[in-house]
C-alpha cells in the first residue's frame, strides 16, 4: 500500500449502497484519474458511519470533511475543487438542519457524533473492511496476540467477568461467566458461535459490525475459543446480509492467509479456524438453540434448556455462542483492560450500546452511547427529535419482545435493568420512535403480528396463544372490541410468558402488556367509545364536514361511493353508513372543511 | 503469521497512511496553497516530493493537504507546517529541491529550516 496525501471514504455500507454509493466511488475513481491525482487520492470503501439518514456519506481526510446526500454529478465538484484545488465544498457538506447557515466541516462537530461514543463500531466507517492490514494498523490482532503470549485461558475469563461485558444479543448475560462455564466443561472437540441472525425488525447493528468491521468478530471469537477451549468457530447470518457474508468471508480468508487463524497461531500452538453459515432469516433462529439445531442442518426449532449450550451444544459439544456486537467489544477490552471498559457506562451495565433509530426521528440511523445515556438524549441531542413538529408518544426497545416506554419515562437512564423495571428490554437494540399519530393498540397487533408469523409452532402457549391474542387485537382495532377483552389479553399474556418453551413466546406479549400499562385509556377508546384517540385505525374513524364548507361539490364528486350530498354553494354532510373511509374527501377539499374524528 | 515481530512490522507499514483518518488534533499538519497561481508557480512537484518524503522515511501522523489561495501570490509556492502545540511556521517560494530538508530538520528534528520562511523573505 503506498501513501495517499488525502483519503476518499465512501460508505459501503447496505443502507448506502442502495442509494448508490458504488456509481460515486465509480465516478470517483474515474475523476481521480481525468486529474492525475491518482497517485495522490485513495477512495475507500467502508462500512457504515450511522448517519443513514444523511446517505450516501463521503468524508474526505485528513481534512474529515463530511459532505452528505452525494450525487454523482458532485463527484466532479468534489474532485476538482476539494482533492484538486484544496477548497472545500461548501454547498455539499452535511447541515444539521436547513435553516443552519454554517455547514459542518467535520464529523465531530455534528450533533449525531458529539454525544456518541464509539467502542463496537470504531473502526466502522473508518477502515476499509476487505483490507486487514488497515485493521491491523488500528491495533487489530494486537488483543488475540496478547492473549496468546501473556495470559492463560483463565486470566482471559477473569478479565472478561471483572470488565462486566453483558450479551448484546438482548439477554444481558454476563459474558465472562458464561465462557467460565464453557470452559469448566471437559470434552474432546468445543465450539465458538457468533450469532448473527439479528432477526429483530429495523435492527442493523450487527450486520453494520460485520460490514465495517468483520475482522473484530474473527479476532473475539478466536479469544473466546482460546479461553474456553475451542477450536472451531461458527458465524450464523442470515442469507439477507449478502455484503456482510461476503466482507467476512473475504476477512476470514485474509486472516487465513496471514495465519492468524488455522494451525499454530503466533507460533503459540494455539489451533483455530471458523466457518459462515447462512440462515434463512426466521426469527426463532435467532434463538440459540433453535440456532444450533439450524447449524446441524437440522429443523430450527428451540430445544429446552437446560442442558444449556456450555454443557451440550453445537453437535452436542460444550458451545459458547455470543453475538456480534458483544464480541465487537472484546478485542478493546483485552487491550485496553477491564477498568478502562468499566469507565464507560454505569455499574451493573459498562460500556456502550449500539442502536438502530428508527421510526418518527429526524436522524435515522445507527447510534453508540455509553449505557446511562438518558432515553432523551438519544431521541433529543442524537437523534434530532420528532420530525414536523409532532409530539413525541413513545418509543419501543427490545422490538418484538420488547415494551413502549412513554413521554413521561424519558428520563430514564438507559442499561439492562431500568429497562426491565419498567416492561420493557433492551433487546438487541432496536428503537422505534413514536408520535402522536401513532395509536398505541395497532402498534401491540403490529408486532403480535409479526411473532405469530414467526413461531415455529413447537409450543402450544405460543403458536396458539399469541394468535388469540393477535385476534382481539385485530376485533380491538376493528372497532369490535368488547368489555371484558382487556382481561382476557391480560390473562393470555400471564400464561404464555409463564408456559412457553423459548424467549420468542415467552417475551411476544411484552408489547401489549406494555401499551396497556401506560396507554390503558387507548384500550377503553377503542373498545367502550369506539374510537381511536391517535386517528390512525381506520375502522374508527368518521369523516365528518364542518361549517368552513363552502359548497364547492369537489368533494362530492372524488367520493367513490356517492356518500356525500348537498348542494352547490350549500353546506355537505357525509352519509356515515356508506362512506368505506377512504380519505379522498378530505385531501380534495381547498378549505380544510373535511375532519377526521 | 508466525510471529509478534510481523505483525508489529504490518501495524507499523500501515499506520502512517491510515492515521490521518483518527487523532487529527495530534499529527503534523503540512498545508500546501493549491490554488491556480500555486498550481502556476509549481506547488505541485513540491507536494509529490512531500509525499515522497513521507513514505520513504516511513513517518507516522504526518498528513499533506492542500488549501486554496493564501493571499501573497508573489511568494508561491507557499505551504504551512502545523506540529500540534507550536507555532505554525510558513515556507516561501518552495522547491522540490528544499523539500527533504523542511522534513529532516523540522518536521522530523523540530527545528524549522528559518531561511526558507516567510520571515527571512519579507
Ligand atoms: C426468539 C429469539 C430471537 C433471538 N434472536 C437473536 C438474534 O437475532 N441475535 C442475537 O444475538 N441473539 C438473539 N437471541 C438471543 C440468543 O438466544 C442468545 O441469548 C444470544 O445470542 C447470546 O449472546 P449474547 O450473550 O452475546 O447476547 C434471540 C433470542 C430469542 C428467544
Ligand atoms: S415459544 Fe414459540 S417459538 Fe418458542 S418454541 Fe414455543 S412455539 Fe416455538
Ligand atoms: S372518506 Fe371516501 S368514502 Fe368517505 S365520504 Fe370521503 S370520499 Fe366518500
Amino acid at each position: 500500500m503506498d501513501l495517499y496525501r488525502a483519503h476518499v471514504l465512501v460508505c459501503g455500507g447496505t443502507g448506502c449502497t442502495s442509494s448508490g454509493s458504488n456509481e460515486l466511488i465509480k465516478r470517483f475513481e474515474e475523476q481521480i484519474a481525468k486529474h492525475g491525482l491518482d497517485k495522490e487520492v485513495k477512495v475507500v470503501r467502508t462500512g457504515c458511519f450511522g448517519l443513514c439518514e444523511a446517505g450516501p456519506v463521503v468524508i474526505v481526510y485528513p481534512e474529515g470533511t463530511f459532505y452528505s446526500r452525494i450525487k454523482v454529478e458532485d463527484v466532479d465538484t468534489i474532485v476538482a475543487e476539494h482533492l484538486l484545488k484544496g477548497r472545500i465544498a461548501q454547498h455539499l457538506v452535511y447541515k444539521e438542519k436547513e435553516e443552519h447557515e454554517d455547514a459542518h466541516l467535520s464529523l465531530d462537530d455534528i450533533d449525531f457524533y458529539r454525544d456518541q461514543r464509539r467502542v463496537a463500531l470504531r473502526n466502522c466507517g473508518v477502515i476499509d473492511p476487505e483490507n486487514i492490514d488497515e485493521y491491523i494498523a488500528f491495533d487489530g490482532y494486537q488483543a488475540l496476540a496478547k492473549v496468546l503470549t501473556e495470559m492463560s485461558p483463565e486470566d482471559v475469563i477473569n478479565e472478561m467477568i471483572k470488565s462486566g461485558l453483558r450479551g448484546r444479543g438482548g439477554g444481558g448475560f454476563p459474558t465472562g461467566t458464561k465462557w467460565k462455564f464453557a470452559a469448566a466443561s471437559k470434552a474432546d472437540q468445543k465450539y465458538i458461535i457468533c450469532n448473527a441472525d439479528e432477526g429483530d425488525p429495523g435492527a442493523f447493528m450487527d450486520r453494520s459490525i460485520l460490514e465495517g468491521d468483520p475482522h473484530s468478530v474473527i479476532e473475539a471469537m478466536a479469544i473466546g475459543g482460546y479461553a474456553i477451549g475451542a477450536s472451531e468457530g461458527y458465524v450464523y447470518v442470515r442469507a439477507e446480509y449478502p455484503i456482510a457474508v461476503k466482507r467476512l468471508q473475504l476477512a476470514i480468508d485474509q486472516a487465513r492467509e496471514y495465519g492468524l487463524l488455522g494451525k499454530n497461531i503466533f507460533g503459540t500452538g494455539f489451533d483455530f479456524d471458523m466457518y459462515i453459515r447462512l440462515g434463512a432469516g426466521a426469527f426463532v433462529c435467532g434463538e440459540e438453540t433453535a440456532l444450533m439445531r439450524s447449524i446441524e442442518g437440522k429443523r430450527g426449532e428451540p430445544t429446552p434448556k437446560p442442558p444449556f449450550p456450555a454443557v451440550r451444544g453445537l453437535f452436542d459439544k460444550p458451545s459458547n455462542i455470543n453475538n456480534v456486537e458483544t464480541y465487537a467489544n472484546i478485542p478493546q477490552i483485552i487491550l485496553k483492560g477491564a477498568d478502562w471498559f468499566t469507565s464507560i457506562g454505569t455499574e451493573k451495565s459498562p460500556g456502550t450500546k449500539v442502536f438502530a433509530l428508527g421510526g418518527k426521528i429526524n436522524n435515522t440511523g445507527l447510534v453508540e452511547v455509553p449505557m446511562g445515556t438518558p432515553l432523551r438524549d438519544i431521541i433529543y441531542k442524537i437523534g434530532g427529535g420528532i420530525p414536523g413538529g409532532k409530539a413525541f408518544k413513545a418509543v419501543q426497545t427490545g422490538g418484538p419482545s420488547g415494551g413502549c416506554i412513554p413521554a413521561d419515562l424519558l428520563d430514564t437512564p438507559i442499561e439492562y435493568d431500568t429497562l426491565t423495571a419498567i416492561g420493557s428490554m433492551m433487546g438487541s437494540g432496536g428503537m422505534i420512535v413514536m408520535d402522536e399519530d401513532n395509536c398505541m393498540v395497532d402498534i401491540a397487533r403490529f408486532f403480535l403480528d409479526f411473532t405469530v408469523d414467526e413461531s415455529c409452532g413447537k409450543c402450544t402457549p405460543c403458536r396458539i396463544g399469541t394468535k388469540r391474542m393477535l385476534e382481539i387485537l385485530e376485533r380491538i382495532t376493528e372497532g369490535k372490541g368488547e368489555e371484558g377483552d382487556i382481561e382476557k389479553l391480560e390473562a393470555l399474556a400471564t400464561n404464555i410468558k409463564s408456559t412457553a418453551l423459548c424467549g420468542l413466546g415467552q417475551t411476544a406479549p411484552n408489547p401489549v402488556l406494555s401499551t396497556l400499562k401506560y396507554f390503558r385509556s387507548e384500550y377503553e377508546a377503542h373498545i367502550k367509545e369506539k374510537r381511536c384517540p391517535a386517528h390512525h385505525c381506520q375502522k374508527l374513524l368518521n369523516y365528518e364536514i364542518t361549517d368552513k364548507c363552502r359548497g364547492c361539490t369537489a368533494c362530492a364528486r372524488v367520493c367513490p361511493v356517492n356518500a356525500i350530498t348537498g348542494n352547490v354553494k350549500e353546506m355537505h354532510t357525509i352519509d356515515t353508513t356508506k362512506c368505506i373511509k377512504c380519505g379522498s374527501c378530505m385531501e380534495k377539499c381547498r378549505f380544510g372543511a373535511i375532519v377526521k374524528n | 503469521m508466525k510471529s509478534l515481530a510481523e505483525l508489529q512490522a504490518i501495524r507499523e507499514k500501515t499506520l502512517g497512511k491510515i492515521s490521518m483518518r483518527k487523532d487529527a488534533d495530534e499529527s503534523t499538519r503540512i498545508v500546501i496553497g493549491m490554488a491556480t497561481c500555486g498550481i502556476a508557480a509549481g506547488a505541485r512537484p513540491v507536494m509529490l516530493k512531500f509525499m515522497d518524503e513521507i513514505q520513504t522515511r516511513g513517518l507516522q501522523n504526518v498528513t499533506v493537504s492542500q488549501t486554496g489561495c493564501i493571499g501573497m501570490c508573489r511568494l508561491e509556492p507557499m505551504l504551512d507546517v502545523l506540529v500540534p502545540g507550536k507555532e505554525k511556521v510558513t515556507y516561501v517560494k518552495v522547491k522540490p529541491e528544499m523539500v527533504s530538508r523542511i522534513v529532516a530538520e523540522h518536521i522530523v528534528n523540530g527545528r524549522p529550516v528559518q531561511e526558507y520562511t516567510i520571515g527571512a523573505a519579507e
